[in-house]
């Protein structure tokens, strides 16, 4: 009988790698004479434990890790293809709490399946909500999205149903479905994650949007930095079309829907949607005023759904088991799951699916079990590069759009990260106005100019010079940037810089350092 | 602001204006079809020499200043060839709190290297990236298109030397 052994191909655990563990397995099952199946699934999403083998057993799949090349043969000396135990062994991977405690939707089969098998994508629930779909009327699809409650988990958490409404009713000769999978900021990994572990649901989800719009026409814009994810997505668009999913006709009878993958160029701006519109477009990656929403007046200039992967990857399930399943989850005006990405200075980071509502200690400590380094936790950053800075003792917090605005910071595209008390606030704050700096489009002043002047403001303080004027002046800069600049880039920027003053003061008030920084 | 700019006296010798011309024609029917051609060159000839910047402005009939404007807004649109190997190391928040600026830092000081910088048999080019995705398991780096995790000092002298001793 042939034994199942999965072994990721997702990039974090090939970062560990995942690939010599896989040859190391397989040569050595050769010369045991074993007769074993290696699968290259998904990550599980448990990333301290990559490389994570899984063997199939009659009681389930059971897990090692993390396993190194050199742990192969002592893993098959321990029986691990029956289950053996093994210092490795975590026992059955359902049953391991991290992922036990999780409510897993947009993420199900992320780490279960091979993500370019079309045969278990079926087996696990793929296409039903596609099925379902083809069934309803374009109204009806938006009705659903809408009802769902689900906002773009991208960061801006607009209402998804709204953006498909409008395209929908837009008139035009071609409208276009747009996945955002620029996915720049720092502590997330869901949207690379679920390229690599399930794209057949991004592809299905950018349909479902197709069928709702009218829209035949789609692109996946992935970040340069994530040539695992391009790989994945194109194989499975190739795999999509020759089935018959996608291409002339939707699941051979509907509408017509073509997909393409494009490469974005190292530019975090283009996760902004208007410039990835831009830069789609062929152009530099600048930031448009809008109106004209994209809905209205996208990509060339046509109606343009634009939503982020895991927006796209939720709307399956939210098809196949409806609207008001998936509005139970959560709480308040953040209902359904959101794949939470603990990150940086953690013990176990990993992705964590759950409904809105569990607390930031919850995440961070119980599940995360504090910092890597075992020194006490200083700060959390969530939400990205223009996400806020949290002190400790806000880590009561419930993770809600509401709850985390409440204390003047956000949500974002769900990452937290952990720093230890060895961080310096004041530099943070500085790298915060100087990412802005490097990463502007340069379109409005606030952000092009402002970010500058806010790291020489900083230096000026970290440096001793003026430090009460120079506050007042980095306060004044952070409310004209806040309020006079295009988009989220300038206007978020002073959130790390605000609340890295606000909760941590004592830094920007430590003996003179030199001018000369970094 | 991204983008690296060529001085005129520094335009190297391995631009072919056919190949060139023929990258450029198999790809210049798609929809927003500069960016794919601008990473297909780049692939080709491992930069985007200057000198296609009329031959672009001409396929696509845009003007020579959009071409120029969009190659010097990417950060990935090299005008000038880089070392044979590529290292990518991340410096955004989440490898900052597991301590990037060390090995930056021990980069400099061991190595001689600073991000920006290729080593002068062109052996090795070492770049500042934001974010590869790999944030749990932090500091991150990326090699020749290969991630790397819990990136050490060890692992760096490795890749410094194995790069710069593989020069043929």
């Amino acid at each position: 009988m042939t034994t199942k052994i999965f072994v990721p191909r997702d990039a974090a655990a090939l970062s560990m790698g995942a690939d010599k563990v896989a040859e190391a397995l397989a040569t050595q099952a050769r010369q045991r004479g074993l007769d074993v199946r290696i699968i290259r699934n998904g990550s599980r999403g448990m990333l301290w434990l990559e490389p994570l083998v899984e063997v199939e057993t009659t009681q389930g799949r059971v897990a090692y890790g993390p396993v190194r090349a050199s742990d192969v043969a002592s893993l098959f000396e321990a029986g691990f293809l029956s289950g053996g135990d093994h210092r490795l062994g975590h026992g059955l991977t359902e049953k391991i709490p991290f992922l036990a405690r999780q409510q897993r939707l947009t993420f199900a089969r992320c780490g279960v399946t091979d993500p370019l098998s079309l045969d278990d994508y079926k087996a696990h629930g793929g296409f039903e909500g596609l099925a379902k779909a083809m069934a309803l009327t374009p109204a009806a699809i938006v009705e659903a999205v809408t009802q769902s409650g689900l906002r773009g988990r991208g960061g801006a958490a607009f209402p998804t149903g709204i953006k498909w409404r409008t395209a929908m009713n837009a008139v035009a000769d071609q409208k276009y479905i747009v996945c955002n999978a620029d996915e720049g900021d720092s502590g997330t990994y869901a949207d690379r994650m679920i390229m690599e572990g399930d794209p057949f649901s991004l592809i299905e989800g950018m349909a479902i949007a197709g069928l709702a719009t009218g829209a035949t026409r789609g692109y996946i814009y992935i970040r340069s930095e994530y040539p695992h994810a391009f790989g994945v997505i194109n194989e499975a668009i190739r795999s999509a079309e020759s089935a018959g999913i996608i291409g002339k006709a939707i699941m051979g009878k509907g509408p017509a829907f073509h997909l393409e993958a494009r490469l974005g160029a190292g530019a975090y701006i283009c996760g902004e949607e208007t410039s990835l519109l831009d830069s789609l477009e062929g152009k530099r990656g600048q930031v448009r005023a809008k109106p004209p929403l994209p809905a209205i007046s996208g990509l060339f200039g046509k109606p343009t759904v634009i939503n982020n992967v895991i927006s796209f990857t939720s709307v399956p399930w939210i098809m196949a088991h409806g609207a008001s399943a998936y509005a139970d989850y959560g709480m308040g005006r953040s209902r359904g799951t959101l794949p939470v990405q603990l990150a940086g200075n953690i013990k176990f980071g990993g992705l964590f699916e759950t409904a809105f509502g569990i607390s930031l200690r919850t995440l961070v400590e119980e599940l995360g079990g504090g910092t890597h380094s075992g020194r006490p936790l200083r700060a959390v950053q969530i939400g990205g590069p223009l996400g806020a800075y949290h002190p400790a003792h806000q880590l009561d917090t419930i993770l809600d759009y509401e709850a985390l605005a409440a204390i003047k910071g956000m949500v974002g595209h769900g990452g937290i990260v952990v720093f230890d008390d060895s961080v310096d606030m004041a530099r943070q704050a500085r790298f915060a106005m100087e990412f802005c700096a490097v990463e502007s489009c340069g379109k409005c002043t606030p952000c092009r100019i402002g970010a500058r002047r806010g790291v020489e403001v900083i230096d000026k303080m970290i440096a001793g010079d003026h430090r009460a004027e120079n506050r007042a002046l980095l306060e004044d800069l952070c409310t004209l940037m806040t309020d006079g600049s295009l988009c989220a880039m300038g206007g978020l920027t002073p959130l790390p810089v605000m609340s890295a003053l606000t909760h941590f003061p004592e830094d920007f008030d430590k003996p003179a350092m030199p001018l000369a920084a970094e | 602001m991204a983008g690296a700019h060529t001085k005129a006296s520094e335009v190297p010798a391995e631009f072919d204006e056919t190949r060139a011309r023929m990258v450029i024609a198999r790809l210049a029917h798609l929809e927003g079809a500069l960016l794919p051609i601008l990473h297909e060159l780049s692939h080709e000839f491992g930069y985007v020499d200057i000198r296609n910047v009329p031959l672009l402005a001409e396929a696509l009939n845009i003007s020579r200043a959009d071409v120029h404007g969009t190659i010097s807004f990417y950060h990935d649109f090299k005008t000038a060839p880089q070392g044979r190997h590529v290292l990518k190391l991340c410096r955004a928040e989440a490898c900052q709190s597991m301590g990037c600026e060390s090995l930056v830092a021990h980069l400099a000081a061991t190595h001689h290297l600073a991000p920006g910088e290729t080593t002068p048999d062109r052996a090795l080019s070492v770049e500042t990236v934001y974010c590869l995705g790999n944030c749990a398991l932090s500091p991150a780096a990326m090699l020749d298109g290969e991630l790397i995790g819990r990136l050490d000092h060890d692992q760096l002298d490795q890749i410094v030397l194995d790069a710069t001793g593989m020069r043929s």
